[in-house]
């Protein structure tokens, strides 16, 4: 039988807040167990949460950007259950009224666009940690984290395979950093990823049972996730077998996912309004200067990268996957007087490799978007080849110079002396009689033998151009 | 709406709340009444009137993002049962 695979997902996006929702403890990753844990944060009786206006501000900014309903005016609920990781015993979060209703996000499946519904987005707090190493059998709770802002992103069930999954939360994450709503960072837990999957037979409108993988830290482990728990549950239901809803967790080092253990009344969360917290009431003026902040966001900026600067889809899209690097882009374009093509070449092909390889992002490369344009000229005007540009580029990377300092100390600078260079290509000719042979009996390839050794001999600084004329006109020339 | 002896029992867990056997029986018909007084509102008819989210008609109050809470750990764990290395320690939730 043909299976459909339907996947929803819940993405936990951490705000990019300086203090906690609900108090002004700092939310800085990384301090010292509990030093950024205030008497609201670790639940001391008698205190009460405060709302972080910038949080508010950051889920707006959101639902605008994906075209969603703003509820102007939402409602705090508590969700109620017990872990020593959240000291309230509940966590503040939004229920009946989220702030966002509704929107939808545009994704390339590779075989056209398609758009995935968002159900809705909703404010809450974050919990601690909790430390299972062992100390003497009892678990160690670091309450840094508890109460970061969180905004809760659920999707409408629209996709339909692991890849179109990782389309739309590639597209989120970027679209979260381009409104400078997350940090992005899926290491730090900033950007995490609970899915929800299930299997029908082809065809079948009904939804089978779905499973939710809980809590998957890579886009690569997630597509992995998935595609694991589909073919257990239609393995299972082809030997007659039925799916059972539970939560499962993924282990990446056995690849496979396994019901997290829970009781059975875990869910019964016993949502209600949080007395503490009046209604979130949010005014137009409140909305507009949100709407104020918004950049030119990816889709845009993609497109106008194809119109504006004539880049193809593929060049456009890679350039504009962050926004650091589209800035870098056009900072580039605009001080070189290099082509659009060739500065993208440059920017997706040399610089993305080194900074993948490095691990790094652009923002911390030594090379700026006027070395890189510095650069790119000496091409235009004739003053190095690409290929000895490539090695400029990779002293510019180990922070030896400018490319104008380099192509000096090392004396870079291409041969364009004709007389210089007929010289070497006399040389070269004058001990290759066999190749000579060969070219002339009508073996023309072993021209790129000749050419070869001329680079060599020049240390690559002859035009490859001029190289090539010249060995043409002395071969066929016949002296 | 009666409620039975396992609902109490399930509830009771649910807030943590300990409930001696004998008692059982009389939270049941207590809370039973106060359901039923829930059902004889539930027949009113609602449909034009908002939902209240809370007891007084007020909005919330919001605070500018600023950091104004400085670390105080030493302070707030000294009234904690067992800390250690700066994490708070309570009895083991996984195995």
């Amino acid at each position: 039988m043909a299976w459909e695979t339907v996947i929803g997902l819940e993405v936990h996006v951490q705000l990019s807040t300086n203090s906690k929702i609900f108090s002004g403890a700092s939310t800085s990753y990384g301090a010292k167990p509990n030093t950024q844990a205030c008497e609201v944060d670790i639940a001391l009786p008698g205190v009460l949460p405060v709302m972080n206006k910038e949080a508010a501000r950051k889920a707006v900014k959101f639902g605008l950007s994906v075209e969603s309903k703003i509820n102007q005016r939402s409602v705090f609920a508590r969700k109620n259950y017990f872990y020593p990781d959240l000291p309230k015993g509940y966590q503040i979060s939004q229920y009946e009224l989220p702030i966002v209703v509704g929107g939808h996000l545009t994704i390339d499946t590779g075989k056209g666009e398609k758009r995935i519904g968002i159900t809705r987005a909703h404010l809450e707090e974050d919990a601690g940690k909790s430390l299972h190493e062992d100390f003497h059998g009892m678990t160690g709770i670091d309450l840094n984290r508890a109460g970061t802002p969180l905004l809760e992103i659920v999707s409408e069930p629209d996709m339909r395979s692991p890849a179109e999954a990782i389309a739309y939360l590639r597209k989120l994450h970027t679209l979260v950093r381009y409104l400078e709503i997350c940090d992005g960072n899926m290491q730090e837990g900033s950007f995490r990823c609970d899915a929800n999957v299930s299997v029908r037979p082809q065809g079948e409108t009904e939804l089978g049972t779905r499973t939710e993988l809980k809590n998957i830290n890579s886009f690569r482990f997630i597509e992995k996730a998935i595609e694991y728990e589909v073919e257990r549950q239609i393995d299972l239901i082809e030997d007659g077998g039925t799916v059972v809803q539970e939560t499962r967790l993924y282990d990446p080092s056995r690849n496979e996912t396994r019901p997290m253990r829970t009781k059975e009344d875990a869910h019964d969360y016993r949502y209600f309004p949080d007395p503490d917290l009046p209604p979130m009431e949010l005014d137009d003026q409140f909305i507009d200067s949100a709407r104020q902040q918004l950049p030119e966001l990816p889709d845009t900026k993609r497109h106008r990268f194809m119109e504006q600067h004539g880049l193809g889809p593929a060049d456009a899209y890679q350039l504009t996957s962050d926004k650091a690097t589209a800035d870098f882009f056009e900072a580039v374009l605009e001080q070189t007087r290099g082509d659009a093509k060739t500065v993208a070449n440059w920017v997706n092909s040399e610089l993305a490799g080194y900074l993948n390889e490095t691990n790094m992002v652009i923002e911390s490369a030594r090379i700026d978007p006027g070395m890189l344009a510095e650069l790119i000229d000496r091409i235009e005007d004739g003053t190095i080849s690409g290929k000895i540009a490539k090695d400029v580029f990779r002293s510019m990377w180990n922070g030896e110079g400018t490319a104008d300092q380099l192509i000096e100390t090392k004396a870079l600078r291409q041969i364009t002396d004709s007389g210089e260079l007929e010289k070497v290509v006399d040389d070269v000719l004058s001990r290759s009689r066999e190749q000579v042979e060969q070219y002339r009996g009508g073996q023309t390839k072993v021209l790129g033998y000749f050419v070869g050794q001329v680079m060599k001999e020049t240390q690559g600084k002859a035009n490859p151009q001029q190289v090539n004329e010249l060995l043409k006109q002395k071969l066929e020339s016949g002296d | 709406m009666a409620l039975d002896k396992q609902t109490i029992y399930k509830i009771s867990r649910l807030a943590r709340i300990h409930v001696d056997k004998v008692d059982i029986d009389r939270y049941a018909s207590q809370l039973s009444t106060i359901l039923d007084f829930v059902e004889q509102m539930n027949r009113i008819d609602t449909d034009n009137v908002a939902p209240l989210s809370h007891p007084q008609d007020r909005v919330l109050r919001m605070r500018e993002d600023s950091v104004t809470e400085h670390d105080r750990r030493d302070d707030l764990q000294s009234v904690a049962p067992m800390t250690e290395n700066g994490l708070y320690l309570v009895p083991k939730v996984i195995e």
